[in-house]
């Protein structure tokens, strides 16, 4: 394979350690850096992660050092959290699952040292209910951990979720802990001044924490110098689809969608010609070819209406019809909505509906007006980013893909 | 393990409503009904609480399910890999639709979104495991494991 710009920081020991076994992890230096972290000052530990510019892995991109600074500089509070978002419900995307079950000491190790950086000595891990393995293989490693005295008394605990997408949103995710539906709050307030249970909480992604070892190992300047300047550090990216290669890959956020798709991906399966990709999951947007060229990171996604989101990349060919991917798409977002919010609520089961009137060939160009306009109210009114996104794969396929639309009206 | 038993386990579990309902579905692969008011008690809520709790996921199903638990995933990179197919193979060699049970007890059917072996699409899951790269030939013989 022709592809040589692989680059592994949060899978430096995929594959490489067993999984089972803490020594394994230990020999490999592994929790070398929750020594040296505890070694220093909480706030200089947070100013080493603002430093390094890492931005959060889990979707929206926010500045881990800075959320965590919020956190870290309350100090009348009796109990902060440190919370690992685990659901990774987007479909198209298993980059977690494989931190999770390849290497779950180095995401513990990565809670622990956040643990001491904002001052909170129990952490949770929300594991999406579809990956049993995943709980199980940190439910052991967790136990091993604490067994043989490493996290000190950082308390670690996995919890389950129970099939719900909408309890990846970070609010929804605390109300699912506390043992209620999942239903985002309103915000403010943040968590990382009143989460779970009421408490200072930060919550990051699987990628973000195990990312963050071989930053105190190796210093923020390391990091910040890899990659895009305003995205730095790697990016996994798990590919699915009609692509040759479908697998992970974990590159320099400064390498294009074209290489990711085509010298790493292999192209397109039996010959065919490239239509489209969706990255980032669901919720992503959907592109033509001639917009692959755009560099991964965060910031260049967005500036063409895209989110680099998840990582997640689901290709297509050129005999997919996109009226009826994205009619499966909004399905989904019908299923998924939790119902607290009208814009919502309603947006994601009338799109779902014109979708399937367009798939029948019952719509005429009225219809698809008025479903722009729904999908623009949603995008401004939803209470949450699952309403605010939900029109994306529709609103995106209208504009680079007219022509699937044309045809059936 | 009865209702009590497990209940009795997660009531002094702080947010242990949903893992008391976990165990339980671990247990039984449902919720039965008359969890619902012993739950409600343990943790001193009302039975509406209960019910709107476990009807808001997915993976609970208030009332009954059968002996093996087939789920196939209808996200988009499984709807394009021919999870369509793969649900009417399913449901003709069982006889019933999404959503049902054979008159046997012996199977339900469900629809899930992604469970991310997107790798390896269509993906379908019996008893939480994967299935993966299935085509309408491949069921009989596969359901017939489990008969
Ligand atoms: C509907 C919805 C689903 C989400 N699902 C996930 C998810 O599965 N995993 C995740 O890490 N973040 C998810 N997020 C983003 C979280 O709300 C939050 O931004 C993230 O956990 C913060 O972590 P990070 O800063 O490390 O990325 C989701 C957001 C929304 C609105
Ligand atoms: S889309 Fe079916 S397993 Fe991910």
């Amino acid at each position: 394979m022709g592809f040589n710009k692989e680059k592994r920081i949060v899978l430096r020991h995929y594959g490489l350690v067993n999984p089972t076994s803490t020594e394994d992890y230990v020999n490999k230096g592994g929790y070398d850096a929750l020594k040296k972290a505890k070694a220093m000052q909480p706030m200089d530990v947070v100013e080493e992660v603002k430093k390094s510019n890492i931005r959060g892995r889990g979707g929206a991109g926010f500045p881990t050092g800075l959320k965590w600074s919020f956190t870290a500089k309350i100090t009348d509070a009796d109990q902060k959290y440190v919370v690992c978002n685990a659901d990774e419900g987007e479909p198209g995307t298993y980059k977690d699952r494989l931190v999770m079950e390849g290497v779950p000491h180095q995401l513990i190790e990565g809670m622990a040292i956040a643990g001491h950086a904002i001052g909170a000595t129990k952490g949770y891990i929300y594991c999406r209910g579809e990956y049993p393995n995943s709980q199980k293989a940190l439910r052991q490693a967790i136990a091993d951990a604490k067994a043989k005295g490493i996290l000190g008394d950082f308390d670690l605990e996995v919890r389950s979720g129970a099939f719900a997408y909408v309890c990846g949103e970070e609010t929804a995710l605390i109300e699912s802990i506390e043992g209620h539906r999942g239903e985002p709050r309103y915000k403010p307030p943040y968590p990382g001044v009143a989460g779970l249970w009421g408490k200072p909480t930060i919550v990051n992604n699987v990628e973000t924490y195990a990312n963050i070892p071989a930053i105190i190992e190796n210093g923020a300047d390391w990091f910040a110098g890899i990659g895009a300047g305003n995205y730095p550090g790697t990016k996994v990216f798990t590919l699915s689809g009609d692509v040759v290669n479908k697998t992970f890959v974990e590159v320099p956020t400064d390498v294009t969608l074209r290489e990711i798709i085509f010298d790493f991906g292999g192209g397109i399966v039996d010959g065919k010609r490239f239509k489209a990709v969706q990255v980032g999951g669901n919720s992503g947007g959907i592109i033509p070819e001639e917009l692959l060229d755009t560099p991964i990171d965060f910031d260049a996604m967005s500036n063409i209406g895209m989110t680099l989101g998840t990582g997640a990349v689901f290709v297509m060919d050129e005999t997919r019809d996109m009226v009826d991917v994205v009619k499966c798409m909004m399905k989904f977002f019908e299923h998924e909505s939790c119902g607290k919010c009208t814009p919502c609520r309603e947006g994601t089961f009338r799109l779902f509906k014109g979708m399937c009137k367009i798939a029948n060939g019952e719509a005429n160009a009225n219809d698809l007006a008025t479903m722009e306009t729904l999908a623009r109210v949603m995008n401004k009114t939803a209470l949450c980013g699952l309403g605010q996104a939900a029109p994306t794969p529709f609103q995106t396929t209208v504009r680079y893909f007219a022509a699937d639309y044309q045809k059936r009206l | 393990m009865t209702l009590d038993a497990i209940i009795s386990q997660y009531r002094d579990v702080e947010g242990g409503l949903i893992e008391a309902l976990h165990a339980i579905d671990n247990e039984y692969r449902c919720i039965p009904e008359s969890a619902l008011s012993k739950l409600a008690e343990a943790f001193d809520v009302p039975v509406a609480k209960v019910y709107g709790v476990a009807t808001f996921y997915a993976k609970f199903k208030v009332g009954e399910r059968g002996s093996n638990l087939i789920r196939v995933c209808e996200s988009a990179p499984c709807h394009n890999a021919g999870a369509a197919l793969v649900l009417a193979a399913i449901e003709s060699n069982l006889g019933i639709k999404a959503g049902e049970t054979t008159a046997d007890g012996r199977f339900t059917l469900e629809l899930t979104e992604c469970v991310g072996c997107c790798n390896e699409s269509p993906t379908i899951t019996i008893n939480e495991v994967p299935y993966t790269k299935l085509t309408p030939e491949k069921v009989p013989e596969l359901l017939s494991k489990f008969r």
